[in-house]
């Protein structure tokens, strides 16, 4: 009776398929075939921008994975994020070679400029992509096997963990801001040329990027819908509304939230590093705090436990950043904080709560009965 | 030479590493009809003695009833066997191999303890059958859950306890959204569904009409002899429908234990407990 049919009962997610199928192929298409005097041109720095955004939106799904469905209110996933984009980045400095401002052929720019003269070993290997693409996942995959080993099998939970997963993406922005670290400090990696050998300035490069990060995008809330459709995903909601009860029928809960926040970690790690290459830079304040909580308004104001609301709010939340920024420059935060102000007053469940809200009002679905009073509060 | 012979036993291939033994604790050993030991059990929480030497044994196959006044330490008990509160002194033993002060509540409960709790603990958001399947017993671990899907004999055996508790025509409804009986025969069906070796069930009958006490008594009472059961109640009518043996708490101690009519001819009960 209980089918983890994918797409029984996921419309919004079906669309959202869709949609991002529908991208990675026209957008491009309408980039490279189209004349720029077209009205359905769409310019490179408009394609690079929404690829941006898809890779935020990666990021909010694998946010809303853990938050939404396991409870557990992460406010350092942009340490996992900015990890896989550090992982990225220095493969795409190994790849600058002699091209450099110094024309060193096996050291980046910064490190010439610092006065080093071998290469750290940790920057070993990178010259090689399937390493850095094994390392976007394995880096922040161990480092979120680490802290949550240590974490969930103390039973820290609520207030407390939030504190403790902003504290650990604060320290990695301190270590990450010292020069000593070999990761470029305070002006990050950047500079890059190109990637296994396309240049990344060319729009051809740019069309692939956004191609990949759409069906990253599409494969990654894929993989999350799996999880939450099968018994696993049934049992993190039962831990987020009663972890105690959860234990008493006999599941591990520590190991059930470990293995879905790794997850979620390499998740993050793979958004960032498909965010680098289009956005040129990474430097450590992708692991800002507020860059953090940021990641947490955009599920929030999508709509939580959907993982496509977690899309719907990445995209809104950041083409309105990009067009405040732009307009009202130090209205932004306001505009953010309000946001999340009256989301919480008004839209507990996002604005993809909100159209559900609509569709069951004119058509009922009698396997959904709404929760009994008392029960609907996040 | 040690070396070489630390080397060669990883390389023995009729051995298993340490590690990739799954730490299942030893089977249930019932060589002396005894299925639960509690002896000398002391708890106190800021110097209040919730429980104070407590000594308890119940046999396998039995059905018992504790009852006694509030604070006598009735659910405190329960959260010992269960692994949620740990004593202060004393021992218990689940069979005679288990050693239930050394293992956490998910061991505890796949070990084969099962519980009901007062208040009724369902998971709301989650639907009737999807709480009787987490309920469910099968491997709890990460991986299995995730590619895990009922099959043929586990979804007729669902059927079967949702025929049994009366709520076939609701599979599909948010527990939630149950009245307060429904979701106390959901959590009995849960129990089921668990298949433990002993139940601990904690008031049972509370908010229920006569009639469904009727059916709870009977299901109890059917249960006892294939399982063990141990009931903590205060509607001294439903004890008296399905009684056996009844064990009488008193602040934290064993005050009494017999069969309904000794309990209820018994001075110091009746002081304490009944005469109110």
């Amino acid at each position: 009776m209980i089918r983890a049919a994918l797409f029984s009962k996921d419309t919004g997610g079906g669309i959202l398929l869709i949609l991002l199928l529908l991208a990675a192929v026209l957008v491009p298409a309408a980039n490279l075939a189209l004349d720029p005097g077209s009205p359905l041109y769409v310019s490179t720095y408009t394609m690079a921008l929404v690829g941006k955004y898809l890779c935020y939106a990666l990021l909010a799904i694998s946010v809303d994975l853990v938050w939404g469905y396991l409870g557990i209110l992460t406010l350092g996933h942009g340490a996992f994020f900015a990890l896989g984009g550090y992982a990225m980045g220095m493969y795409l400095m190994r790849q600058i070679g002699p091209r450099g401002v110094y024309g060193n052929p096996l050291l980046p720019d910064f490190m010439v400029f610092l006065n080093w003269h071998h290469l750290p070993w940790f920057w070993h290997g990178f010259n090689w992509f399937w390493f850095a693409a094994l390392m976007v996942v394995l880096v922040p995959g161990l480092l979120a096997l680490t802290f949550g080993w240590f974490t969930f099998r103390s039973r820290v939970g609520g207030v407390y963990l939030s504190i403790m997963t902003q504290a650990l993406t604060y320290a990695l922005m301190l270590a990450f801001f010292r020069n000593e670290m070999g990761f470029g400090g305070n002006n990050g990696l950047t500079d890059f040329k190109d990637i296994l050998g396309f240049p990344l300035q060319a729009d051809t490069t740019r069309a692939g990027l956004f191609t990949a990060s759409a069906l990253a995008l599409a494969g990654g809330y894929l993989a999350c819908r799996f999880i939450t459709a099968s018994r696993l995903g049934r049992v993190c909601r039962a831990i987020r509304d009663q972890e105690d009860r959860v234990r008493f029928l006999g599941y591990r809960v520590e190991n059930a939230k470990l293995w879905v926040f790794t997850f979620s970690a390499m998740l993050a790690g793979i958004a960032g590093a498909l965010y680098v290459p289009q956005v040129g830079i990474i430097n450590p304040t992708e692991f800002s705090p507020l860059a953090s909580i940021e990641i947490v308004i955009w599920v929030a104001v999508g709509g939580r436990s959907t993982l496509y609301g977690a899309v719907v709010g990445a995209l809104m939340v950041n083409y309105a950043k990009s067009f405040l920024t732009a307009a009202m420059p130090d209205a932004w935060l306001f505009c953010l904080g309000g946001l999340f102000v009256l989301v919480t007053l008004f839209l507990p469940d996002g604005v993809v709560g909100l159209l559900r809200r609509r569709t069951r009002r004119t058509g009922p679905r009698p396997d959904i009965l709404p929760a009994a009073p008392g029960e609907e509060t996040p | 030479m040690t070396m070489l012979d630390t080397m060669r036993s990883y390389m023995r291939r009729d051995q298993v590493f340490e590690f990739l033994i799954p730490d299942t604790p030893p089977d249930l050993d019932l060589t002396h009809g005894m299925i639960l030991y509690l002896e000398g059990i002391t708890v106190s929480f800021d110097g209040f003695k919730a429980i104070d030497d407590l000594n308890l044994y119940i046999r396998d196959g039995e059905l018992r009833c504790i009852i006694g006044p509030n604070g006598a330490g009735k659910t405190t008990m329960m959260d010992i066997i269960t692994g949620k509160t740990r004593p202060d002194a004393g021992s218990a033993w689940f069979g005679q191999q288990i050693n239930l002060l050394k293992m956490s509540e998910p061991e505890i409960a796949r070990a084969g303890i099962g519980r009901k709790f007062q208040k009724p603990t369902v998971f709301g958001r989650h639907t009737v059958i999807e709480n009787l399947e987490l309920a469910m017993a099968g491997d709890r671990r990460v991986w299995s859950t995730l590619v895990a899907r009922l099959d043929g004999e586990q979804r007729d055996r669902i059927d079967e306890i949702l025929d049994l508790v009366g709520l076939s025509e609701m599979v599909r409804i948010r527990a939630g959204s149950l009245s307060h009986g429904q979701k106390q025969w959901l959590e009995i069906g849960m129990l089921l569904a668990q298949n433990p070796k002993l139940l601990l069930v904690d008031e049972p009958v509370a908010g229920m009409t006569g009639q469904e006490m009727e059916r709870t008594a009977e299901l109890l009472t059917s249960l006892a002899g294939s399982r063990t059961v141990v009931v903590v109640e205060h509607d001294m009518d439903f004890v008296r429908s399905i009684a056996r043996t009844v064990t009488v708490l008193h602040q934290g101690r064993v005050l009494a234990e017999g069969d309904m009519d000794e309990i209820q001819n018994d001075q110091r009960v009746i002081d304490v407990y009944l005469g109110d």
